[in-house]
């Protein structure tokens, strides 16, 4: 009860603003940690203006309330983050918050605490008891999805296989005398690691696909002036959003489109055409045309199929070679001139007939593993909580992978891969306090 | 004649109980079948074991008589697990099933304020609720403040051998046919349990030369804390190991229908840790063999125990499994395995201090509720003796939590979960094991002990000295630091670990894990004995570990904090899942913290609960 809550407070539509609430004793410590000015000294019901830090980066601007208990809703300590709306920065904001310590609210949490902590009254209370009843409900609905049942059995999966690791290791604890069992050791556990870390970023991965899904997905369009990247965001939204002349350079903004595949939201950014000097980076480097690069999910590079690859095509391709792309080549009635190779992810087309729009359109969905996605009926509730927790997975093992060539004893290691599976099931909500003790007895022959 | 506490049975429970109840001054009758059995072991020919071993220590620094007695009559003993972590180390010993159970009769014998009757209970007298006494097989009555049942097995114990069915306790001794029925129509549930042991051999006619030896430690152990040395390193019994093989397997599986478990002739639950050799070959037909182990049952008879082959075949059948197994070829069954089925208690229906929730007064400890084990038993005997006194003294109950003790943890789990097979402790039931080491176990309760009386200045004194040496080896530790010098890094280079370029504590450095504390002893001289090192050198290395269970500890015990009125009626608690509704009035938690360990009682049923309380408080 006593761990710091936060959740997004405003509704989770676009607005002007919307609010980040935390709550708990720390929470102007925690928030302190994510803020670029000084919170700790600051007195009760104040606001305080900065910015919300990740790793120097500026998240977002902001406005910072800090309630001091027991003046508060919640009689604790509660801080309150005015960010600019919409769900990404919110999101980001939230996610910082997670990241740093505090847990997920539930559904009425806030409310709930009020009430405990003596706040509010009866009738409140009464209202709470129906809200957390309605949480059930909604992981009901959520366990009917089809890609959080996807995801749950993957955790799932990977959770039976790491039991049978602990129930093994166990058995070696408890039964030393039995050698016919497999012991456990150092060298298998470091084995399995490895198997647990790649399902562990299959499961982010998929997770942040949700988010992705009630996000959308950010691309970018980028090429060399004139190869047609403003027909082809125009054939992608359908509308002639962005002008479209065949006098280089005039697109000078940066075009936000939004079109839908398959109900998935696709947000568009066009880059401002760069003429072709000597000095290629220079040009790349075109300050918002970066900017974006770092900030998209997917970055799609439109190529003259007529042309050979010029050399401001060639550091492009160099530059997003580590981003998730899809390579689009343009102009493909004309006669093949480009010289490319041993690349993945290529779309032919043209758009000027709409040739391989289609064929792009679904490549978006496949990078992402989005094609076969019919219900999109997540909150972000469910994956923000997912993500946390798996990135705490993802801790610690990397702990667990520094300590095993530290020889510290298997049931030491074992404290920690516990945890894992404890977070894991505290995503799926299959904790149940003899469940060790029953695999044990399933898989293992004991006894006098 | 008004006795303050009767205890019925003798088994590992009731010693305890007898001894602890008469130690803390109350005048004292055990009444048992057969006072030659006292103190029996009728089923495997050790103590101790993983987790069971740390509960001997426990059960010694507390103040009670297993680890003592256990020093004095066991033929081998060995300290599992050194291998692995600090955490999960524990003793078992060979005890002699002959010496054992004289040295603890020789104990009761001895002990002020004990009286020992060789009878059978029917009966309990009960006024209003309450207890007080019980009556005779012959109708006799006995008088006093508080009964404690540790009945063990002998509550309607049937033998079962393949279909035969014989009521009888172990060994042929008498069950006790009409005390169940009583506790029944008291309104305890009664439930049918099973338990089965392997056939004796003849020590004579074993082929030695194709079975695996397996030797005791070559280093001086003890349970007790006493420290108290009684045998000879070198003149320790061996064991030995052989398997079962195809053959064998092929036997089971053709005369599966006449064993009394697969014939349908057993009607109790056995347990899943101890299955039959039936269940082994049936459950996991891919192994093409199994452990067995020839354990010597005493120096002053020729049984051997064949561990790990319980069966309730019929004889002709166990004649020929064994036979099949090599190096037992031509051996001779000196007794045959059997299986044994008794009527125990549902532990939900005791409290904490093992007071039962129906009957005042009355106690129970060990198989009667529902436990298995001679450790588990003589902690509960224990517990109960010591809340039984406690009781007469008006004083609160003694409750060890879930991370001070393993004792604790088993009655936790008995009250909290029930169980439905006969319970036995594992060291993967403790959440916190790191804290519930071998080495610590007086550190955790030598206090209670001494508090509650059951622990002689003498014996504390000793344990004061040891805490401040612990203390002081870590101070020195702590405050020692050494430099950047070539002689310091050549030494750390000599001991694999890499050179230091910053002054460095020796409390820091020891938490590397290639340095033990004995190389520290290059820097600064350290006279301390090795048990003083080894649990400093523990607490150090592993204090990221023990940090973290003690704060997860922390969190559970606020949880426990959290107490529910008794007479809270959960029908009145809206919105409560129906299964948890009906686990709550079942268990009737005596907190929030152990309503959240039943099963099938869920975190937003919890919640709830929360609310409705806190509710509840504001009415009022």
């Amino acid at each position: 009860m006593e761990d710091i809550i936060a959740s997004i407070s405003t509704s989770l539509s676009v607005g002007a603003i919307s609010i980040v609430r935390v709550s708990g004793a720390g929470s102007v410590d925690l928030v302190d940690k994510i803020f670029s000015n000084d919170l700790k000294s600051k007195q009760s019901h104040t606001i305080t203006y900065g910015y919300i830090i990740d790793n120097n980066e500026k998240i977002d601007e902001v406005l910072v309330s800090v309630f001091l208990a027991p003046k508060t809703y919640t009689k604790e300590d509660i801080v309150e983050i005015n960010c600019h709306g919409g769900y990404a920065t919110t999101n980001k904001v939230l996610q910082l918050l997670l990241d740093n310590g505090a847990r997920l609210a539930q559904p009425g949490e806030f409310t709930k605490r009020a009430y405990l902590n003596g706040r509010i009254d009866l009738l409140e209370a009464e209202a709470i008891s129906d809200l957390i009843n309605s949480k059930t409900e909604l992981t009901r609905k959520m366990a009917i999805n089809g890609i959080e049942k996807k995801i749950s059995n993957t955790i799932r999966e990977l959770r039976d296989e790491i039991a049978l690791i602990l129930s093994n290791i166990e058995v070696n604890i408890d039964y030393p005398e039995y050698t016919d069992e497999v012991e456990i050791t150092h060298n298998l556990i470091k084995e399995n690691i490895k198997n647990f870390r790649n399902k562990i970023n299959y499961i982010l991965k998929k997770s942040k696909n949700n988010m992705l899904i009630k996000e959308g997905i950010k691309v970018g369009i980028f090429g060399r002036p004139n190869v047609g990247k403003s027909s082809l965001l125009n054939r992608l939204i359908e509308e002639d959003k962005a002008i479209v002349t065949n006098i280089e350079g005039t697109t000078r903004d940066i075009v936000e489109a939004t079109c839908k595949i398959d109900d998935i939201v696709i947000n568009l950014y066009d880059t401002a055409g760069i003429r072709k000097t000597d000095d290629v980076i220079e040009q790349i480097g075109v300050k918002k045309s970066l900017d974006i690069l770092n900030n998209i999910d997917l970055a799609i590079i439109v190529l003259n199929g007529n042309e050979k690859l010029t050399e401001y095509d060639k550091e492009l391709l160099d530059i997003t070679k580590d981003k998730i792309r899809i390579i689009f080549i343009n102009k493909d009635d004309l006669d093949k001139k480009i010289d490319i190779d041993n690349i993945d992810n290529i779309v032919y087309g043209n758009t000027l007939t709409e040739k391989g729009i289609d064929k792009l359109k679904s490549k978006i969905l496949k990078v992402f593993d989005l094609e076969k996605i019919t219900d999109e009926d997540l909150t972000f509730l469910s994956s923000a909580r997912t993500i946390s927790l798996l990135n705490k997975c993802s801790n610690i093992i990397d702990k667990v992978d520094n300590t095993i060539t530290q020889d510290i004893p298997i049931d030491m290691i074992e404290i920690d891969i516990k945890e894992i599976w404890n977070l894991l099931g505290e995503i799926t909500g299959d904790n149940y306090n003899d469940e060790l003790i029953d695999k044990m007895f399933e898989n293992f022959c004991l006894g006098k | 004649m008004l006795y303050d506490i009767i205890v019925v049975g003798g088994g590992h429970a009731g010693c305890e109980a007898a001894l602890s109840s008469a130690r803390l001054n109350n005048n004292t009758l055990l009444i048992t079948g057969n006072i030659n059995n006292i103190a029996d072991m009728p089923c495997n020919p050790s103590i101790g074991g993983s987790a069971k071993g740390i509960v001997v220590r426990e059960i010694d620094a507390l103040g009670g008589e297993m680890g003592r007695c256990a020093d004095k009559s066991h033929i081998q003993i060995k300290l599992l697990n050194s291998s692995k972590g600090p955490a999960v180390r524990s003793l078992r010993a060979q005890a002699d099933k002959i010496t054992y159970p004289k040295t603890m009769q020789e104990t009761l014998k001895n002990c002020k304020n004990l009286t020992i009757k060789e009878d059978i209970v029917e009966d309990l007298i009960i006024e209003d609720k309450k207890v007080c006494g019980v009556k005779l097989e012959n109708g006799e009555e006995i008088k006093s403040k508080i009964v404690i049942l540790t009945t063990g097995t002998y509550l309607k114990a049937d033998i079962l051998v393949g279909s035969e069915r014989t009521r009888s306790g172990p060994n042929n001794q008498r069950p006790s046919n009409f005390l169940s029925d009583r506790l029944k129509d008291l309104g305890f549930n009664i439930q049918r349990l099973k338990t089965g042991t392997p056939p004796r051999l003849d020590r004579n006619s074993i082929d030695y030369e194709k079975a695996q030896r397996e030797d005791g430690d070559n280093q001086e152990l003890t349970f007790s804390f006493d420290n108290k040395i009684f045998y000879d390193v070198n003149k320790q019994v061996p064991c030995y190991l052989v398997y079962t093989n195809e053959l064998t397997h092929q036997i089971i599986r053709d005369n599966l229908e006449k064993s009394a478990m697969y014939g349908g002739y057993a009607t109790g639950i056995g347990p899943r840790y101890c299955p039959s050799i039936e269940d082994k070959v049936v459950r996991f037909s891919d192994k093409s063999r199994h452990q067995l182990f020839l354990e010597p049952e005493s120096l002053f008879y020729d049984d051997i125990y064949l561990q790990g082959f319980s069966t309730s075949m019929p004889r002709d059948v166990q004649e020929r499994m064994v036979h099949s197994i090599e190096g037992l070829e031509n051996v001779k069954i000196l007794k045959y395995a059997y299986a044994i089925e008794y009527d125990a208690i549902d532990p939900l229906q005791i409290n904490y201090s093992l007071e039962t929730k129906i009957i005042e007064n009355l106690f129970t400890a060990g198989q009667i509720n529902g436990t298995s084990g001679y450790e588990e038993a003589a902690a509960q005997g224990l517990i109960a003796g010591i809340n039984a006194s406690r009781k007469l003294q008006n004083k609160e109950p003694l409750i060890l939590r879930r991370d001070e003790a393993y004792i604790g943890v088993l009655i936790d789990d008995l009250v909290t979960k029930g169980t439905k097979e006969p319970y036995r402790l594992l060291t993967s039931r403790a959440e916190f094991r790191l804290l519930l080491r071998h080495d610590n176990a007086d550190l955790r309760l030598r206090e209670y002990g001494h508090e509650i009386g059951l622990v002689d200045d003498k014996r504390y004194e000793q344990f004061l000295l040891k805490k401040q040496q612990i203390n002081e080896c870590i101070e020195i530790l702590k405050n020692k630091k050494i430099g950047v010098t070539d002689k310091n890094n050549n030494y750390l280079q000599s001991k694999n670990s890499s050179k230091i370029s910053d002054g460095i504590t020796l409390y820091e450095l020891l938490k590397r894990p290639e340095i033990k504390i004995e190389d520290l002893k290059f820097f600064i001289p350290l006279n301390f004995s090795d048990e003083i090192l080894d649990i400093t050198s523990t607490n150090i290395k592993y204090e990221g570990y023990i940090n973290k269970e003690i704060k997860e500890a922390k969190k559970m015990r606020e949880q426990d904090e959290k107490l529910i009125p008794e007479d809270i009626d959960y029908n009145n608690v809206k919105n409560l899942a129906s299964e948890a509704r009906q686990k709550l009035i079942n268990v009737k938690p005596k907190s929030i913290g152990q309503a959240s360990r039943i099963s099938g009682v869920n975190p937003a049923d919890i919640s709830i609960l929360l609310i409705y309380l806190k509710r509840r408080g504001k009415h009022e």
